[in-house]
């Protein structure tokens, strides 16, 4: 599958830090894709050079196959920042028509395309409302919909979830799974990793500017997993032990146990069926995406970062 | 360029479409409007009539006392004064003017009584005066044998012809009506500058605050959204700016319809019996032939030609400016008070210049004044009122003009840099030191 996005050394620097210092990535055509990182870490600058806000000071975007075309190539992108509102005292439909025209969409298409996401996702009673009539979780949903009505290539969304229910949170979630299958691309910008696990196939972590890692979610895991396991057997001996594994933690008839260099999942069972212990079950523990972001990114001081100049 | 007309049209659309916009746009000229006519309704119809008994047992006036207007009556009346006051209880009378048989026309006034039923007003009262001292003046004339033409031509104003050297002729009333059409539309402008600006201001504030900011900008160009912003807010001043000019003409030619007293009392004020009567009148249409002739001389087409482009050039200039300040505050407003200091500073001063260039339009500071970018959308209207060449040459009025457009190219320049970053920044308290560095930082 070709390249919707292609990332080649980036970089932006401020006054005061590396906002973005070297970072290279690959966003494949009709995936979803994670884009993960601290607070601070760099994502906002990141994305507001793909969505054409902010200029790189080195580096090159290759959007769709060709170099990124600010002008242009945003009519193809939908963007829903973190920091995101719309105009308080205009009614909802006009909102949407007139974000869709910015867009680029004429005033017959945003229409249509307006009434189909509105009847859609319930919202078609809101036309003559206004943004302060609002609760918070129903413009969120505005947004979404804004976001998406134009068809982009590319959708970028920064914490799309924050404040909503999880009633709305699974619909959009669906939705966001819709479009990805009829071809969208999505760049999904979080730091809540549940999130990431259920939905994206890639992920790329960045922090200090710098990317520290990139790969399928599965791969990741493959990467980081400390070969733990969890055993259930019916019942439990004491001194159970065996230079193949070291028992982390029991419960019940619950282990867990970490294999040693050198050793298989084969010789802890071996070694379970020669004590002649019934063994209920078997299962590889993998350590959760929080579990490696938070590894890899503690103690990197990633939060007093912004007030460090540049060396 | 699209982009900016979607933006600025939604600027004008919402905006004119609100119902402070209709209220302000056609309400506030019918308010002024009907508090002219009430005045004028009310000093036209003026108080009833007002009726004065005199009691003139000197027969000092010969039965002979007229009022100047028809507010006061008086009333030859021969009573003593216990009569006259139970018809002033009755209210036959609204007050008597007793004159004793001693008085004669060398006596000192205060030996006239006058009674009134209650409290006089201070402009009847002045009208009474006005009568009595005329009437006396008279007849003192007549004893010591003074004609009324010989004191008439004792009495004759010379004219001073005022002329330029260019030929033209200067009279005071032309200066007057030049310095009214300078001072007026110079204060004009500096409104606008204000009211607009900080609309501007607003709007860009709104958008940060409510964090739509950053996804407009997703979609168009920092530049283009603030230029989209001043061009819509621009179109609704001028559009305020035509209702009201419309407006306020169309009923100056309704008044004298809707009070045709109005017109009325204007002609009988010309046609006034008795020779100064006549002599008044033709002063009067003498005056307001000059006005009219003064009026003339005055270039119209040249001021408000002139008004629109500094109109539209101070307010670009300033607007962007304006909206520079509001990318750059947050939610404070206080914020954002400090920070308009330096932008309203030279408005002020050019208010300041422009009382100096209302009168004396070619002093050093009003031609710094008038070409200094900052201060000539408010200055150049004071010297344009005097006309060309009297008030500004042709070839100054031109380089005033580059110059603006020069410097509101260079003002939206500069506050479009300061814009597309302040735009994006929250939480920070900004200063202008900041904004300047971002002004002039690469992206």
């Amino acid at each position: 599958m070709s390249n919707i996005l292609e990332l080649q050394n980036l970089k932006k620097y401020y006054a005061t830090q590396k906002a973005v210092d070297d970072i290279s990535f690959e966003v494949k055509a009709g995936s979803i894709f994670g884009l993960l990182g601290p607070n601070g870490a760099g994502k906002t600058t990141l994305l507001r050079m793909i969505t054409g806000i902010f200029y790189p000071d080195s580096g090159q975007i290759i959007f769709d196959g060709q170099s990124f075309n600010p002008i242009e190539d945003v009519l193809k992108i939908g963007y829903m920042p973190e920091e995101r509102g719309l105009y308080k005292k205009m009614k909802i439909g006009k909102q949407a028509l007139y974000l869709a025209q910015l867009k680029g969409l004429n005033h017959a298409e945003a229409m249509e395309k307006i009434k189909f996401w509105f009847k859609r996702l319930e919202m078609e009673s809101w036309w003559n409302k206004k943004v302060e009539d609002l609760s918070k979780g129903m413009s969120q949903k505005l947004q979404f919909v804004t976001t998406v009505l134009h068809e982009p290539k590319l959708i970028i969304l920064d914490e799309p979830f924050s404040g909503l229910d999880p009633v709305n949170a699974n619909l959009i979630k669906d939705e966001i799974y819709g479009l990805a299958q009829r071809g969208c691309s999505v760049i999904f910008s979080t730091h809540r990793m549940e999130q990431v696990e259920e939905i994206c196939d890639h992920i790329v972590l960045v922090n200090l500017g710098k990317k520290i890692l990139d790969g399928t979610v599965h791969d990741v895991k493959q990467q980081f997993k400390e070969n733990k396991f969890s055993i259930k057997l019916s019942e439990v001996p004491n001194g159970i032990g065996h230079a193949a594994f070291e028992v982390l933690e029991q419960e019940a008839n619950q282990l867990t146990v970490k294999i040693q260099e050198g050793f298989k999942s084969n010789d802890v069972l071996q070694y379970l069926i020669q004590q002649n212990l019934t063994v209920e079950g078997f299962n590889e523990i993998l350590p959760s995406l929080n579990d490696i972001f938070i590894k890899l990114v503690e103690g990197t001081k990633s939060t007093t970062r912004a007030f460090q100049p540049v060396q | 360029m699209n982009k900016i007309w979607i933006v600025a049209r939604r600027e004008f659309l919402t905006r004119v479409q609100k119902k402070t916009f209709l209220l302000t746009t056609i309400g506030l000229p019918l308010l002024i409007f009907g508090f002219y006519a009430a005045i004028i309704f009310f000093s036209v119809k003026g108080s009833d009539d007002y009726t004065v008994a005199v009691v003139d047992k000197a027969n000092v006036f010969e039965g002979k006392l007229e009022s100047k207007n028809d507010e006061v009556i008086f009333k030859m009346v021969k009573a003593d004064t216990a009569e006259l006051k139970t018809q002033l209880e009755k209210k036959v009378y609204d007050a008597y003017l007793f004159v004793p048989e001693n008085y004669t026309l060398d006596s000192d006034e205060s030996e006239l009584y006058f009674k009134s039923g209650k409290a006089t007003g201070i402009m009847t009262r002045e009208g009474i005066q006005r009568s009595i001292n005329k009437r006396l003046e008279e007849k003192r004339m007549a004893k010591m044998n003074i004609s009324k033409t010989l004191l008439d031509s004792l009495r004759k104003d010379s004219d001073i012809n005022y002329t330029t050297l260019a030929g033209k002729s200067d009279s005071g009333i032309k200066a007057g009506i030049s310095y009214g059409v300078g001072f007026i539309s110079g204060i004009l402008i500096y409104m606008v500058l204000f009211i607009y600006g900080t609309m501007v201001m607003r709007g860009v504030m709104e958008e940060k605050v409510s964090r739509i900011a950053e996804v407009i900008v997703s979609s168009v160009k920092p530049f283009q959204l603030m230029m989209g912003k001043i061009i819509g807010i621009g179109a609704v001043g001028l559009t305020q700016f035509i209702i009201w000019g419309i407006l306020i003409i169309s009923l100056q030619f309704l008044l004298p319809v809707i009070f045709p007293e109005l017109a009325q009392s204007m002609q009988s004020q010309a046609i006034q019996p008795g020779a100064a009567g006549a002599m008044n009148a033709a002063k009067q249409s003498g005056a307001l032939d000059g006005l009219m002739a003064g009026l003339s001389q005055i270039n119209f087409p040249l001021i408000i030609g002139c008004f629109i482009f500094y109109f539209l050039g101070g307010y670009f200039l300033y607007s962007s400016l304006f909206a520079a300040v509001g990318s750059a505050v947050n939610e404070d407003p206080q914020d954002a008070q400090s920070l308009l200091l330096p932008i309203t500073m030279p408005i002020i001063f050019a208010f300041v210049i422009l009382t100096k260039a209302v009168n004396d339009p070619n002093s050093p500071i009003a031609v710094f004044g008038s070409l200094f970018p900052l201060t000539s959308p408010i200055v150049m209207m004071a010297r344009i009122g005097h006309g060309i060449p009297e008030g500004v040459s042709v070839w100054q009025l031109l380089l005033s003009m580059a110059l603006l457009v020069a410097g509101f190219i260079a003002t939206t320049w500069l506050a479009g840099k300061i814009y597309r970053t302040g735009i994006l920044m929250y939480g920070k308290k900004v200063t202008w030191k900041e904004m300047w560095k971002w002004a002039f930082r690469k992206y």
